[in-house]
């Protein structure tokens, strides 16, 4: 293979590739910057990726067939919405400390999904999953519509993810709001915002988004569920959240620099370069940690009260 | 949050108390307020006016009492209802969040501005430009909260409040961390307000409560204790009537001046958090027994200046000596080994860790001496005994030496941080803004043990922006001007004109 062909071939694997990390990221980061850390999107999205699947393994013939793909990802982000109105009632109301509540939560996604994935399917088996669907047009300029423009339509919809998550965290009242809780929650709550409302509210849409992120792997990605489907990507994701400094462009960025370490890393070692795989492996893991350690740190644009409940009648 | 339907006329609190775990913030208060009125609510640190004024305010509830407004009683549930009726608070802690702009923030607040999906931040933006020409308070709608002094985030506070309709303003202690001049401003721009506002305002300063309220109410231990005409009576009667007892702030009398240098700072350079030269070329003498007034406008290089003493902030160029020790890019401990006291300006970040009990701040410079550990455990008895001592001869009032130094009032942490300094016997002690939100009793106080200090040979360095608190304890003064020393002069022949101009940066020779 000549090396055009395979940064072509990286290139195109990386992008699909991204999505999964992508939305999840995009959900953590309304989590975070309402101040709240969401340790358990790795579990949401190991339920996202199982309720996502369910339809589509189920639902073979009859009227309904023809949509279970969509079906996968409502009830997938129906239920990702559920568990972030979950842990808000325990992070929240309950102010209980949210680094355990949120390996709770990932232990607690990836058993039950993995627990009803024996019982109701048993062993490993394929969906047809999301065909891939070319934009007419885009998709024929040469290698850039190979590379963006020839994926399946989830794809594209991942990517408006970040110009409307951008939109809505920095210019609509909600965001403005998500903003204000996460870094100074006294001064939202004289201003008249209902702090708890608005962390229950981004934990639902950060859990709904990790549960569409969880359905990306089983109806896209993989295209068959099996329990350690989503494979570290839920803490891959909170990571993400930090790389990109709270802003929905940087997660981009992270999302993609990741990915494609991730697909250059397997043609390393499908092209048969020697090299020992092991390192191979890890590279992707390597790159993010030493780019967070090397990277500015942006203190007064992140959410800076990050992890802490609020009280309105505790002091300092 | 929209303006309210009707002016108030007249706004009662009948019988409000409030308490907290371990004590009585607010025993049954009582007070009121009417149209175009200035009310001055005065006590000491922890008399409980700021829980009184959030229980006004709706963030707090009270445990029994009643509002009423008019003639009618109200219960506020949150903020917004407060605001709703038309009463805007601006907290003794900013309330701006700082990763916002102004715009922004005034945004957030104003619900009509909310629109589906879309900010109405020209909306906003108008509405500040309004206020702010009408009340002549001039702001920079687009900064960020984070790139603003505070003299500049006070007026942002300001505006926001009126902006959400206020018309009855309470204030807690807006004055307390602004530059004379700044507070002079405030002053005379509240007094212009009260044409169509009323006021409730919080200050520890008596002669701004005096030259601004109509009437005064004085809270003591969460009751009220007194309740008069402000025009009737004298600050001294009236702090007097705050502590309990009379108030004379000491002075210092004899400036005998001795000749041993031990602190000498030279050509000192330094960057200050945003990268520019705040300490540009610095020279500076301390002697032995003497209190060296470091008079300025803040902003000019007095926090990196205390920085840099403490071994925080790090040296671009000239050196430190502590006695006769070059001392220039130390860490702080070998700072603090050497002898150099420091009772600093953020005294919730930097002074105590605000979780930690009493008695573990208190030995948090010396945890590893010998006296309070031995190999690798704490001596916890001792450590106690210590607290126990400190808390009688410092007048530290807390329920206990074990509950987090956080849950005190600002006067009693700035106690204990007193306490620790100069329990460690130094050889110089660095106080910046050592009073400040401070009471008139523990202003007495402060000021009588840094005079005892430098009788017993201390070099005080005193950072402060009150000319009359610099002028009453100095030997010296040196005024700082832009990253240098302008002019160094012997207190007993400086005058309050001439310090006020040489801080403006005029020098006339
Ligand atoms: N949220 C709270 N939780 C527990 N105790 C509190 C709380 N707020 C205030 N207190 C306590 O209530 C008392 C009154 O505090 P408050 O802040 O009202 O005093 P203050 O008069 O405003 O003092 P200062 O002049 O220092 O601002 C203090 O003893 C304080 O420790
Ligand atoms: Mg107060």
């Amino acid at each position: 293979m000549n090396s055009g062909g395979m940064i072509y071939n990286i290139l195109s694997l990386g992008v699909p590739f991204s999505v999964a990390l992508l939305v999840a990221a995009l959900g953590e980061n309304f989590n975070q910057r309402a101040g709240i850390f969401n340790l358990g999107c790795e579990g949401i999205m190991s339920m996202g990726a199982f309720l996502g699947f369910l339809p589509a393994f189920f639902i073979k013939t009859g009227p309904l067939a023809a949509h279970v793909n969509l079906l996968g990802f409502v009830f997938a982000m129906a239920a990702g919405a559920l568990l972030g109105l979950l842990f808000a009632l325990v992070t929240v109301t309950f102010r209980a400390s949210q680094g355990i509540a949120g390996i709770g939560l990932q232990m607690f996604g990836w058993g039950i999904a993995g627990t009803l994935s024996r019982h109701f399917v048993g062993g490993v088996t394929g969906v047809e999953g999301v065909p891939a669907w070319a934009i007419p047009g885009l998709a024929k300029i040469p290698f850039l519509g190979g590379v963006l423009f020839n994926h399946n339509p989830v794809v594209y919809i991942a990517f408006l993810m970040v110009p409307t998550s951008w939109y809505l965290l920095f210019r609509t009242p909600w965001g403005l709001k998500v903003r204000a809780v996460g870094t100074y929650p006294r001064a939202a709550d004289t201003m008249g915002i209902n702090v708890n409302r608005v962390r229950y509210q981004a934990l639902m849409l950060g859990g709904a988004m990790a549960g569409f992120a969880g359905a990306y792997l089983s109806l896209c990605q993989a295209k068959m569920f099996a329990d350690d489907i989503v494979a570290g990507r839920g803490f891959i994701a909170v990571a993400l959240v930090y790389f990109g400094r709270w802003n929905p462009v940087g997660i981009l960025g992270g999302a993609l620099l990741f990915s494609l370490a991730q697909t250059l890393q397997l043609s390393i070692q499908v092209g048969g370069i020697k090299f020992p795989y092991e390192f191979a492996v890890m590279l992707p893991y390597v790159l993010v940690i030493v780019v967070l350690a090397f990277t500015r740190k942006a203190r007064m644009r992140g959410p800076t009260e990050l992890g802490k409940p609020y009280n309105r009648e505790m002091r300092v | 949050m929209q303006a309210a339907s009707e002016p108030i006329q007249e706004l009662k609190l009948v019988g409000i108390c409030k308490r907290f775990p371990g004590i009585l913030a607010c025993d049954n208060v009582s007070l009121e307020v009417k149209r175009g009125e200035v009310l001055a609510l005065v006590g000491e640190n922890g008399a409980g006016k700021s829980t009184l004024m959030n229980i006004l305010a709706g963030l707090y509830q009270p445990d029994s009492g009643t509002i009423s407004l008019n003639g009618e009683a109200v219960h506020f549930k949150t903020p917004n209802a407060a605001f709703a009726h038309g009463i805007g608070m601006v907290h003794q802690n900013f309330m701006l969040v700082p990763n916002l702009t102004v715009v922004e923030n005034v945004a957030l607040g104003s619900k009509n501005l909310h629109r589906f999906m879309n900010l109405d931040l020209n909306g906003a933006r108008r509405r500040i430009k309004e206020i702010s020409e009408h009340h002549e308070l001039p702001v920079n709608p687009d900064a960020y909260i984070w790139q603003l002094s505070v003299g500049e985030q006070q007026r942002v506070e300001l505006v926001k409040t009126l902006c959400f309709g206020a018309q009855l303003l309470i204030l807690d202690e807006p004055t307390s961390a602004l530059t004379p001049q700044e507070t002079d401003d405030l002053l005379a721009r509240l007094k212009r307000m009260t044409a169509e506002l009323s006021i409730i305002f919080i200050s520890h300063k008596l002669n701004e409560v005096k030259a601004l309220s109509d009437r005064v109410t004085i809270l003591r231990h969460g009751a009220v204790v007194f309740n008069g005409t402000t025009a009737d009576h004298t600050p001294a009667e009236l702090a007097a009537l705050m502590t309990g007892h009379e108030v004379t702030l000491p002075r210092n009398e004899s400036h005998d001046q001795s000749t041993e240098v031990i602190l000498s700072v030279k050509a000192l350079r330094a960057r200050g958090d945003r990268g520019n030269l705040a300490l540009d070329g610095l020279d500076l003498e301390l002697r032995a027994g003497e209190v060296l007034g470091l008079a300025g406008v803040s902003g000019n290089g007095q926090r990196e200046l205390a920085d840099v003493l403490a071994g925080l902030r790090p040296v671009e160029s000239g050196t430190i000596h502590f006695q006769g020790k070059n001392l220039t890019n130390h860490s702080p401990r070998r700072m603090i080994e050497a002898g150099l006291g420091y009772i600093p300006e953020d005294r919730h970040h930097e002074g105590i860790v605000p979780s930690f009990s009493v008695q573990d701040n208190l030995v948090l410079k010396d945890y590893a001496s010998p006296k309070f550990s031995f190999s690798c455990f704490l001596k916890l008895g001792e450590i106690e005994r210590n607290a126990e001592s400190l808390r009688e001869c410092f007048d530290i009032r807390c329920s206990s030496t074990s509950v987090a130094t956080g849950s005190l009032s600002g006067g009693n942490i700035q106690k204990v941080i007193l306490a620790r300094e100069i329990a460690r016997c130094p050889k110089a002690l660095v106080a910046v803004y050592p009073t400040r939100g401070v009471d008139m009793g523990a202003q007495e106080f402060i000021h009588t043990q840094l005079l005892a200090r430098r009788k017993e040979g201390v070099g005080v360095l005193l950072i402060s922006e009150e000319l009359e608190e610099i002028m009453n304890l100095s030997d010296r003064i040196a005024v700082i001007y832009k990253g240098r020393i302008l002019k160094v002069l012997p207190a007993a022949i400086a005058t309050r004109e001439q310090l006020g101009l040489l801080m403006a940066g005029v020098v006339n020779e």
